[in-house]
This record gives C-alpha cells, sequence and structure tokens, in this order.
C-alpha cells in the first residue's frame, strides 16, 4: 500500500475534488470518501488532513461551517468558495499536465 | 478572510485552540460511530497536540500570537512586582508627560506653522543698527511709510504685509463708561487675502479697506472673542463700537483657526492700518512687516533692494536730526535689513522664550534619561531574579529574538502605561505653565492642540523610551547561557558593572540639572530682591484715561480727591508707574555744550510723588505747584554722575536736547536717591524728573489724556481699595476713567516673570531628578546586598567589623556617585554659555554654585545608602547560610 507521502502535492486537488462534488462534508467524510473512491489505494493520514484544510481555509479555496449533529455532537462542514473552484480547476489541469508528462517519459524510457 | 482572519484569530487564541481540539474529537468520534475501535482510532489519529500547534500556527499570524502571549505574560509581570511597577512607571510617566509638555509649548510658540495658505513662504523682515547711545540692536519694527516705499520697491517679487504689535486697548460698544479691553492689530487690508483666508462670517478686509488714511473705519473680529464675547450670535455684523475717537462697524468674522499672527496673544479684532493715527508719521515705529515670497523669487537680491529702500527712507529722515552729534548718526545708518522665516509667525514671546524653552526641555530631557536609566535598572534587577526563566527558555528551545521579544514587549508595557498617564500629565502642566507667562492681568495665549504632531511626538518618545531601557536588559536576557545560568553561576559582577555605569549617568544628570536649577533660582534671587529705590510697598498704580486732553490742573483736582478717599494715605501724579515699560529720552546739553551721546531719561511727576514713592530727597527741595516743564527738574544721583561729573546739580542748569534740534531749559532743585527707571537689570539710568504741568513753547499748559495716579493705601492689601478708587476718578471729574488698576508690586514682579518661571519650573525638575536618582541609587544598593548576602554572611561570619561590611557595600557605588558628579560638573561647565542669556549676576563658576549640587546630592546618596546599609549589616550569617 502506497504510504500518504505518495499523495505529495495531490492531496489539495482530492479534497477539493471531493468538495465540489458533495458539498458540505466533515474532515472524516473526507478522508474516507478519499479512501473509498481510491478503492483504498490512497490514504490519508489524520495528520496531514487537517492542517492542509486549515491552510487551504485560510488561503479562502474552502469555508467551514460548525453545524450541531443529532447527536448533539457539533461538526465542522467544509465547502468550497468560488475562489476555490478556480484552484480546483488550476490544480486539475496542472495533475494532467504532470501524469501526461510522466506517462510520455514512461512510455520512451 | 485571510489576514484578517488570521489577526482575530491571534487575539482569541484560546478559543481557537478549543475548535480546532473540538474537530479533532469530533472526528474520533465520528470513525468510533462508525464501528472503528476506539483505541485503534485515537492511535491512528496521531499526537493531536502535535497536530494542534500545526493547525494553530496556519490559522493565526505567528508573530501576533506571540506578542500576544508576551503582552500577557509581561502583564502579569507587572502585576507581580506592583509596587516596582508603580515606582517606575510613575517616575517615567512624570519625565514622559514633562517632555511632552515641553514639546507642546515649544512647538505652539516656535514651531507650529500659522493657518494659512502657504506659510512657509511667510518671512519677517527686521535690521540690525547701531543705536544712537552705541548699543547694537535688532528690530522688526517699522514705520508706515517706510512699510510703502518697501512694498512698491518689491511688488514683482513678493508681497509685504502690515501687521501692529497686537495691543490691549480699551473699547467699548455701549457708553463710555462701559469700556472695556480687546487685542487689537492694524493689518494691512489685503493681508487675509494673501493669506487665503475665507471669512467665518460677513466679509473679510480687503485692499479697498486700507487706502486713505481715517476712512475705513472697519473691524473684523476673531473667531475665538466672537464666541467668548457674542456666543457666536451672527447679528453681529454692523454693530459698532468705539475705539478712540473713531466708531468702527463689525463686517465680519476670521476663520476659527486664524487668531493672528503674535503666538502668545490672540488677536480678537483686526483693523486697516489705515485707522492707526501714526500711519504718516516717518518717526513712529508701529509695524512689523510680513513677507510673502512670490515663488522662484530669490532671497537675497530681494534683500538687497529692500535694504536700499529701507536706508534711502532713514538717510531722508536723518536730514531732519539736527540736534544729534553726527557720528551718532552715521553710527545709525550702517543698518542691514535682513528676512526671518516667518512661518510659525512672529511675536516677541518667541524671543523672549526661545532660549528659555530650550534649556528647560534639555532639563526634561535629562530628567527622562533619569528615569529611564532608573527603570532599566530596575529591569536588569528584575532580570537577574529571572536568569533561571531565562535560561530554562533557551534550554526549552526558545530563540534569541523571542527572548528579546519578550523582554522588550514588557518594557514597552511600562512605556506605554507611562505614557498614558504622562499625557494627562501634559494636557495639565503646559496651560499651567502658558498662564504663568505673562502678567496676570495679561495672561498670553497659545494654542494648544491635541493632534497629530503631540501624539506623532508621544509615540515616538514612548518608543526611544522603550528601546532607551529595555534594549539593555533585553540583550542581556538574549544572550544568557543556560548551562551556567541554570548552574547558578552566572558571572554576578557583570550585571552589577551596567548598573553602576547607569547610576554614574544618573548622577552626572542629575548634577546637571541640579546646577542649572540652582543658577536659575540664583537669578531670580538676585533679581528679585534687587534694590528698586521706591517703595512698593502699600503702592496702587491707576492708569487713567481722560476722554480729551485735559489740562494738567484738572488732573491735580482729581488726586487731592483721591487724598480724602477713606483708607488713602497719600495720592499723587506720573506720566506712568516706574518700571511699567514707559520710556522716554533724550540726549541733554550742558551749559550750551553739544547734545550728549548718552541719553537722558524723564518723567514727569507731580509735586509729592517723590515723598508718595518714598524716594530718598539727598539736596534741595520738591517741586512747588508753580513749578513747570521746562523750568525745574529733580534729577537722580546717576543723573548728577554723569552729566555734572558728580558734583552736587543743585542750582544748576541743563538743556534737553531733542532730535529736530528744540531746546528746553531746565533748572535742577533737587537731588534724589536712583530709583529703577525702565528696568530691574543693568546699571541705573540716568534720570530726570520734570513737573506734570508741561507748557508748549507760547506758554500755554498742554492737555494730557494718559497719566498714572500713584495711591499709598493704608490697608496692606491695596487692591481691596481698587474698586471704591475706580469708582472716585469719575466722581471728581467725570471725563476721567480708570482703565487698567495694578499693584506696584505687581508691575515689579511682572519685571522677573519669566525668571520665576524658570526658577520655578527648574527647581521641580531638579527635585523630581534628585528624587528619582535617589530612588534608583538605593535599587541598586537594596539590589547588591541581596546578592552578596552570602558573602556578606561569611565575612561576617569570620568576623568582619559592620563598619567593613557598610564600606564594602557602599564603596562601589560611592566611587559612581563621585565620578558621575564630577562628570555632571564638566557637562555643566561646557553647557553654562548656552544659558549665559538666562542669567544676572549668577557667575557658574562660584563655589556657592558648585556646592548646592554637590551637597544635595551626597546627602540624597547618604540617604539613599542607609536602608540597604542597615540591611546589610543585620544579615544574620546563620541564617543566610544556611538557606542556601
Amino acid at each position: 500500500m502506497p504510504k500518504p507521502d505518495s499523495l505529495q502535492g495531490s492531496l489539495d486537488l482530492l479534497v477539493l475534488k471531493i468538495l465540489s462534488r458533495r458539498p458540505r462534508l466533515h474532515g472524516y467524510a473526507i478522508m474516507s470518501a478519499i479512501q473509498d473512491m481510491s478503492s483504498e489505494v490512497l490514504r490519508v493520514e489524520e495528520g496531514s488532513l487537517y492542517p492542509a484544510l486549515h491552510r487551504m481555509e485560510e488561503a479562502g479555496w474552502i469555508r467551514a461551517k460548525w453545524i450541531t449533529k443529532d447527536t448533539g455532537r457539533r461538526a465542522r462542514l467544509y465547502e468550497l468558495t468560488a475562489a476555490g473552484k478556480q484552484q480546483l480547476a488550476a490544480e486539475e489541469s496542472r495533475w494532467e499536465a504532470v501524469t501526461l508528462a510522466v506517462n510520455r517519459v514512461l512510455r520512451m524510457a | 478572510m485571510s489576514l484578517w482572519s488570521r489577526i482575530t484569530n491571534a487575539l482569541r487564541g484560546d478559543r481557537l485552540s478549543r475548535e480546532i481540539d473540538e474537530e479533532y474529537q469530533s472526528h474520533i468520534q465520528e470513525a468510533i460511530e462508525l464501528g472503528r475501535d476506539p483505541a485503534e482510532a485515537r492511535k491512528s489519529f496521531g499526537s493531536p497536540l502535535r497536530q494542534l500547534d500545526e493547525s494553530h500556527d496556519i490559522r493565526v499570524l505567528p508573530w501576533l500570537d506571540s506578542l500576544r502571549a508576551d503582552a500577557i505574560f509581561g502583564w502579569r509581570q507587572l502585576k507581580k512586582n506592583k509596587v516596582t511597577s508603580a515606582a517606575a512607571i510613575l517616575s517615567l510617566a512624570l519625565a514622559i508627560g514633562s517632555c511632552t509638555s515641553a514639546f507642546r509649548l515649544i512647538d505652539a510658540l516656535l514651531l507650529r506653522p500659522l493657518p494659512v495658505a502657504h506659510p512657509e513662504q511667510l518671512c519677517a523682515l527686521a535690521r540690525h543698527e547701531i543705536f544712537f547711545d552705541g548699543t547694537p540692536q535688532t528690530i522688526d519694527a517699522w514705520a508706515y511709510p517706510a512699510f510703502q516705499q518697501m512694498r512698491a520697491a518689491v511688488k514683482d517679487q513678493a508681497e509685504l504685509i502690515a501687521i501692529s504689535y497686537a495691543e490691549r486697548m480699551d473699547l467699548t460698544y455701549k457708553s463710555d463708561q462701559e469700556m472695556e479691553k480687546a487685542h487689537v492689530q492694524y493689518v494691512s487690508g489685503w493681508m487675509f487675502n494673501s493669506f487665503g483666508l475665507r471669512p467665518a462670517l460677513g466679509r473679510l478686509l480687503t485692499e479697498n479697506d486700507d487706502l486713505k488714511p481715517g476712512a475705513h473705519p472697519y473691524a473684523v473680529l476673531s473667531h475665538d472673542y466672537w464666541s467668548r464675547h457674542f456666543r457666536q450670535d451672527p447679528k453681529v455684523l454692523g454693530r459698532t463700537f468705539r475705539m478712540g475717537n473713531n466708531l468702527y462697524e463689525v463686517v465680519g468674522v476670521a476663520p476659527e483657526p486664524f487668531t493672528g499672527t503674535e503666538p502668545g496673544t490672540m488677536t480678537d479684532i483686526f483693523i486697516p492700518t489705515m485707522m492707526n493715527t501714526w500711519v504718516e508719521r516717518s518717526d513712529s515705529t508701529w509695524i512689523r512687516t510680513m513677507v510673502r515670497l512670490k515663488p522662484g523669487v530669490a532671497v537675497e537680491p530681494l534683500r538687497e533692494k529692500l535694504n536700499a529702500t529701507s536706508l534711502a527712507f532713514e538717510q531722508e529722515r536723518a536730514k531732519g536730526f539736527t540736534g544729534m552729534p553726527k557720528q551718532s548718526i552715521d553710527n545709525w545708518l550702517k543698518q542691514t535689513v535682513f528676512l526671518e522665516p516667518a512661518s510659525a509667525g512672529v511675536s516677541d514671546l518667541q524671543n523672549d522664550y526661545r532660549r528659555s524653552l530650550a534649556a528647560l526641555s534639555v532639563l526634561v530631557a535629562l530628567v527622562l534619561l533619569i528615569a529611564s536609566a532608573n527603570v532599566a535598572n530596575l529591569m536588569t534587577a528584575q532580570a537577574a531574579a529571572r536568569a533561571r526563566e531565562m535560561a530554562l527558555r533557551v534550554a526549552i528551545g526558545a530563540g534569541r529574538w523571542r527572548l528579546m521579544q519578550l523582554v522588550l514587549v514588557e518594557s514597552a508595557w511600562i512605556a506605554f502605561l507611562a505614557t498614558a498617564i504622562g499625557a494627562f500629565f501634559a494636557w495639565w502642566s503646559a496651560p499651567f505653565v502658558v498662564d504663568r507667562i505673562n502678567p496676570p492681568d495679561n495672561p498670553a495665549r497659545l494654542f494648544l492642540p491635541t493632534d497629530w504632531r503631540v501624539l506623532g511626538f508621544g509615540l515616538a518618545l514612548t518608543l526611544i523610551v522603550t528601546f532607551l531601557f529595555g534594549l539593555a536588559p533585553a540583550l542581556r536576557a538574549s544572550t544568557v547561557k543556560p548551562a551556567s545560568a541554570l548552574k547558578g553561576g552566572e558571572d554576578p559582577h557583570s550585571r552589577r558593572r551596567m548598573m553602576h555605569a547607569l547610576i554614574a549617568a544618573q548622577v552626572a544628570f542629575c548634577f546637571l540639572v541640579l546646577f542649572v536649577a540652582a543658577l536659575l533660582v540664583a537669578t531670580f534671587n538676585r533679581l528679585s530682591n534687587q534694590p528698586t529705590g521706591f517703595s512698593a510697598e502699600r503702592l496702587l498704580t491707576l492708569d487713567t484715561v481722560a476722554e480729551h486732553p485735559r489740562p494738567p490742573v484738572f488732573w491735580e483736582q482729581v488726586a487731592e480727591h483721591l487724598r480724602t478717599v477713606p483708607g488713602v494715605e497719600n495720592a499723587s501724579l506720573a506720566s506712568r508707574a516706574l518700571l511699567s515699560g514707559y520710556s522716554y529720552n533724550d540726549s541733554v546739553s550742558i551749559n550750551g555744550a553739544p547734545p550728549t551721546e548718552v541719553l537722558a531719561y524723564f518723567l514727569n511727576i507731580s509735586p509729592g510723588w517723590i515723598d508718595a514713592m518714598k524716594i530718598p530727597l539727598l539736596d534741595g527741595r520738591d517741586f512747588r505747584a508753580t513749578d513747570t516743564t521746562p523750568g525745574a527738574a529733580i534729577v537722580s544721583e546717576m543723573f548728577a554722575k554723569q552729566f555734572f561729573n558728580g558734583e552736587n546739580p543743585v542750582g544748576k542748569s541743563f538743556d534737553r536736547a531733542s532730535d529736530d534740534g528744540a531746546r528746553q531749559r531746565f533748572q535742577v532743585v533737587g537731588l534724589v536717591r536712583n530709583a529703577r527707571y525702565q528696568s530691574v537689570r543693568g546699571p541705573m539710568l540716568p534720570v530726570a524728573y520734570t513737573p506734570f504741568h508741561a507748557m508748549d513753547d507760547k506758554g500755554a499748559f498742554i492737555g494730557i489724556r494718559h497719566a498714572t495716579f500713584i495711591v499709598r493705601t493704608f490697608t496692606s492689601n491695596p487692591l481691596a481699595l481698587a474698586s471704591t478708587l475706580r469708582r472716585e476718578v469719575p466722581r471728581a471729574r467725570p471725563e476721567f476713567r480708570v482703565s487698567n488698576i495694578r499693584t506696584q508690586l505687581e508691575i515689579n514682579q511682572a519685571q522677573t516673570i519669566r525668571e520665576r518661571l524658570l526658577a520655578m519650573l527648574a527647581l521641580f525638575f531638579g527635585a523630581v531628578a534628585i528624587l528619582l536618582a535617589a530612588i534608583g541609587l538605593y535599587g541598586v544598593l537594596d539590589y547588591s546586598v541581596l546578592q552578596r548576602r552570602r558573602e556578606i554572611g561569611i565575612r561576617m561570619a569570620i568576623g568582619a567589623p559592620a563598619a567593613d561590611i557598610a564600606r564594602r557595600v557602599t564603596v562601589d557605588v560611592f566611587s559612581m556617585v563621585l565620578l558621575g558628579a564630577l562628570a555632571g560638573l564638566a557637562l555643566g561647565m561646557a553647557s553654562v554659555r548656552y544659558i549665559e542669556s538666562l542669567l544676572y549676576q549668577v557667575k557658574p563658576t562660584d563655589p556657592a554654585m558648585l556646592a548646592l549640587p554637590s551637597l544635595t546630592i551626597f546627602v540624597a546618596a547618604l540617604l539613599a545608602a542607609l536602608p540597604a546599609v542597615i540591611r546589610a549589616v543585620r544579615i544574620d550569617p546563620a541564617t543566610t547560610l544556611r538557606a542556601d
């Protein structure tokens, strides 16, 4: 199983993408979503997820809201901002460019 | 969102941490709810504390967050040492307040630009000349015709504006019995336009209001006067007042910020120059000339043009000086005109107080340095106690910068609290000083706003002070060596060395302050104990005005009437009171010789005046009712010495020789002791008293409008009789009116008002300086005893006598005091020439002047050392040694 490090640079992209599909998720749901969709290949450690979320929040790409759940506990839900949508587009095209380049190298070598 | 949220997040640090933590907990709960093993979920989450730190730093500005933490920590430190913190803050507050106050005064009087358009283009015109009696002078008064010629000469390069000296005049809006006083300034009609001023009400004066002598009886009020006097009633337009023989109409109100061009006096009423009776006279100088340079005009050619015009005017005028020695006239004509920058206006107060304020601000700056040194010592002593804390911080990874910040933030706390308290002190003290600048009946009025200039100064001062006393302890804290400090083995002497150096500096500054204070106080003492030659006790002076010129005999009748008023011991008449600033001088000629270069001073008096003033008559007799001017004269000893070679002048004659060549013959009928005439400073003047009954060439008595009654009362407080006398004068003759009542004592004291103020303030700052220095000394000694208690304990245990302990504890500090005093002495000697012009008959090298500060400092040092010495010799070796 790849280490979380293999996600380097792509964690932001994944989080933004997931939030663009399914707004208003809390941290655990984001983590689970990445895991499920990648069929357990990609795993996000909590230690990287939350600093990343908070950093993106400060950058203004996502915003957070506290809600009170039926159980009475509070949860912090994240959603994409307009700036976040732009950022997502930029990250996606960057990712495509990188993978394209990597694939080309793999084919040529 | 980001920067702002990070700032706000930094300011609500605890809540932020709680929120982050809550989010983590909710994450773990979620995991557990979805069926994960609680222990495993927690474990996989990792260290929440580390993540919290990471997330926390992302969501705040780290430097702001640390600043906040340091501020809170610093505040706790201050609260921990309440007494020392309060002492530090209060002493610093006093010093900062005094500095700010001094700045407010200097700014208001000397620096603040006038609220007019382009004040930087304004200059004032003045000239250097050798006066007829040979003394060089600088004069900024001009005759109006000279002004007109100069204005025409430089029309294309500059605008010249005539502005008279603000004068306190009598005027009335109702009947003559309801005269009041207002500061009136005669100004060029085009002044308002040239200054770019807009009326607050009605209209301002224009060039068309200033064309023909006596033809423009219009007045513009200042906003301040309009507010005080008319409660801003717009119906003031069109109201009339009478001043002198003219009826003036109020046509407008000047804009609020503009209060004239003389800092120290606020003008109430502006009137066109053409309304002044002297406007056509070449021999009367009564205006200042302001110059507004047109853009791009070079100063020097302009000055030369003005110089040539002024000189031509004076040369023309000198042709009429037939009665004067040619040499004097030639000397006098070697005058040069110069321009002085006048963006802050021009006033006599500026000249009188420029040097005084500079001296005072040096004193307050020294007091600030002393206070800063005190706080620095205090912080150093506290830092010693906290050396282990600092070492621990370094040991667990605090950076040097972080430690410096910690200590500096604490200093900033002290400085800011001190500034806040100091601001109140400055707010109160600056007006307090201004109120004491002029005589009580005509106080100086300075606009003292609290604006960005003052605020900026205060903030800059705070920052400077913070670094002044905070930097050394901060640097020390940042270089702490954890290994040695935690072992408790840091070099104890290094810290003490710095404290000792600060003590020496404090004593040096303190010596300087006390030395200057002693000089100023001695000056005031000499001046106020200066014998005047007459008795001012229980003496009232009544400046009186008649509606029209009245023959001398009418005035005598009033004096006669005043003598009958109950409570009056004696009453007599003179043109003016002695020392009131009045002066009338002329050359004299003995036996038809050419006029003397030395001038004689004259005063018209009535019979009985010499007696009323208690000026001793040495020979001859007092005037009789039949004596007249010209005719008889009573002269002073100095007059006899100057003009009669010290021989008894009684029975001899002299001529009063006027500039125009006219001569008046007087026979000396009496000789009196010298009395102060114009000023309590300088040598006694040669004075000739002449009869109040003055006649013109044709032998007719000259009518008189202004004169002063001198009334000696029975009561010790002569002012108790003031209102009675004010009523009695018109009762004797209804056309007479008292315009001003002062005691002679008040007039005498007005002579030394600046010296009194300086002495008072210097004494105050001297007292503060010595108090602060003593506190500093006490603190350092106390600290060193505390630090050396083990050593002292050992010494005592092995039998050192108490005297030896006392010597050991104090010797270092006292040698520092000595060193400081010597340095202070050197500083004093070096700086004394800057204040020499403020001194009177006081020699800085006078041993008494040096002994006083030295003695004060050593007594204060002894007193400050006493508690520490007592503490040292009372150390109980047994407990001290056991405690460690």
